[in-house]
């Protein structure tokens, strides 16, 4: 004989509503949700990247003091390792100002997005400088710089991305020109763009 | 709408709340909860509002994926605390409304931010 079901005579306790503080971090978590989907929000630093264009500036001038291309570029390698410090530092200030996590939803897309393209640029810089090459060495940073900016800025504020088009457009000229343009161009790009950049980032979203 | 329903049990169930430490933890981190943006889709407004220079009706409306009515209600609300300031113009032929955060609206963020930051210390540090 087939038993039907049987159901509890009692029904299971109400369970508990969830703590203050529960409720707490789940409000402050559909603030920075909102926040990241109205994707205004850009955890990459206006006054981080004004900094870096001024210390892109100085470098120009001391790289175009050097007597060979070698001595300059080695003046350049080093402002990209500071470079990013700065960026990072000011990139964390800034998210923590806006009480957002540095690597929240967009934060990480961006950082993934752009690391590829930094990665390769490392790589062909080594390639081309063992090489010899130091000519096409300013063009392929400033291309692969770009093309990190557009990628990265595929998830954050529309000026983002249009500032690695520049980007790509100055590596453009800076492959096809004389060697002597080179330290200009670099300064014009990562000093000029990053100032004027920068400042419309720090003014429009958020620092 | 499902999120707006979700927002008025929060609340409910966050009055019915009786006795005990937790109520006395809320209450000394923070006595003065703005009701006023603790409903999820005036929050909700409000902080997309807080990460840009403004919105369009029609931009909330799809960030918050409500109705015209819903949002209208809301933003109102918020409107009459002058919490945000609404701009209406033409396109062309096409109406536009844009709202945009007031100072007194970002003030009630930041407050309602570190009243959150309250709560959650002071029910982890009992």
């Amino acid at each position: 004989m087939r038993m039907t079901s049987v159901r509890p005579l009692r029904p299971d306790p109400p369970q508990e509503p969830p703590a203050l503080h529960l409720r707490a971090m789940d409000n402050l978590a559909f603030i920075r949700d909102t926040m990241e989907a109205a994707g205004s929000f850009t955890a990459v630093s206006g006054w981080g990247m004004v900094a870096i264009g001024v210390l892109a500036i100085i470098v120009a001038v001391a790289a175009g003091l050097q007597p060979t291309e070698s001595a300059a570029l080695n003046i350049w390698l080093a402002t990209a390792v500071l470079s990013p410090a700065i960026m990072l530092w000011a990139m964390a200030r800034k998210a923590s100002a806006a009480r957002m996590p540095l690597l929240s939803g967009p934060g990480r897309k961006f950082v993934l997005s752009f690391s590829p393209p930094m990665v390769v640029g490392a790589l062909l810089t080594l390639v081309l400088y063992r090489a010899g090459l130091f000519e096409a060495i300013p063009g392929v940073w400033l291309i692969l710089y770009g093309t990190a900016v557009v990628t990265g800025g595929a998830f954050s504020v529309k000026i983002v991305p249009v500032m690695g088009m520049c980007f790509m457009a100055a590596g453009a000229i800076a492959l096809f020109s004389p060697p002597s343009w080179h330290a200009w161009i670099l300064g014009a790009a990562f000093g000029g763009l990053h100032i004027a950049f920068g400042i419309a980032i720090a003014r429009r979203h958020g620092g | 709408m499902a999120k707006h329903g979700a927002a008025r049990d929060d609340s409910r169930s966050h009055e019915r709340l009786r006795g005990g430490t937790v109520r006395r933890a809320a209450k000394h981190a923070a006595p003065d909860l703005d009701r006023l943006i603790h409903e999820r889709m005036r929050l909700g407004i409000v902080s997309a509002l807080a990460v840009n220079d403004s919105l369009s009706f029609s931009d909330l409306k799809k960030l918050m994926g409500t109705t015209d009515g819903n949002l209208s209600v809301h933003a109102r609300k918020l409107e009459e605390a002058e919490y945000i300031a609404c701009t209406k113009s033409f396109e062309g032929r096409m109406p536009k409304t844009q709202y945009r955060l007031t100072a007194p609206g970002r003030r009630a963020l930041e407050r309602y931010l570190d009243h959150m930051e309250a709560l959650i210390h002071a029910t982890r540090d009992r």
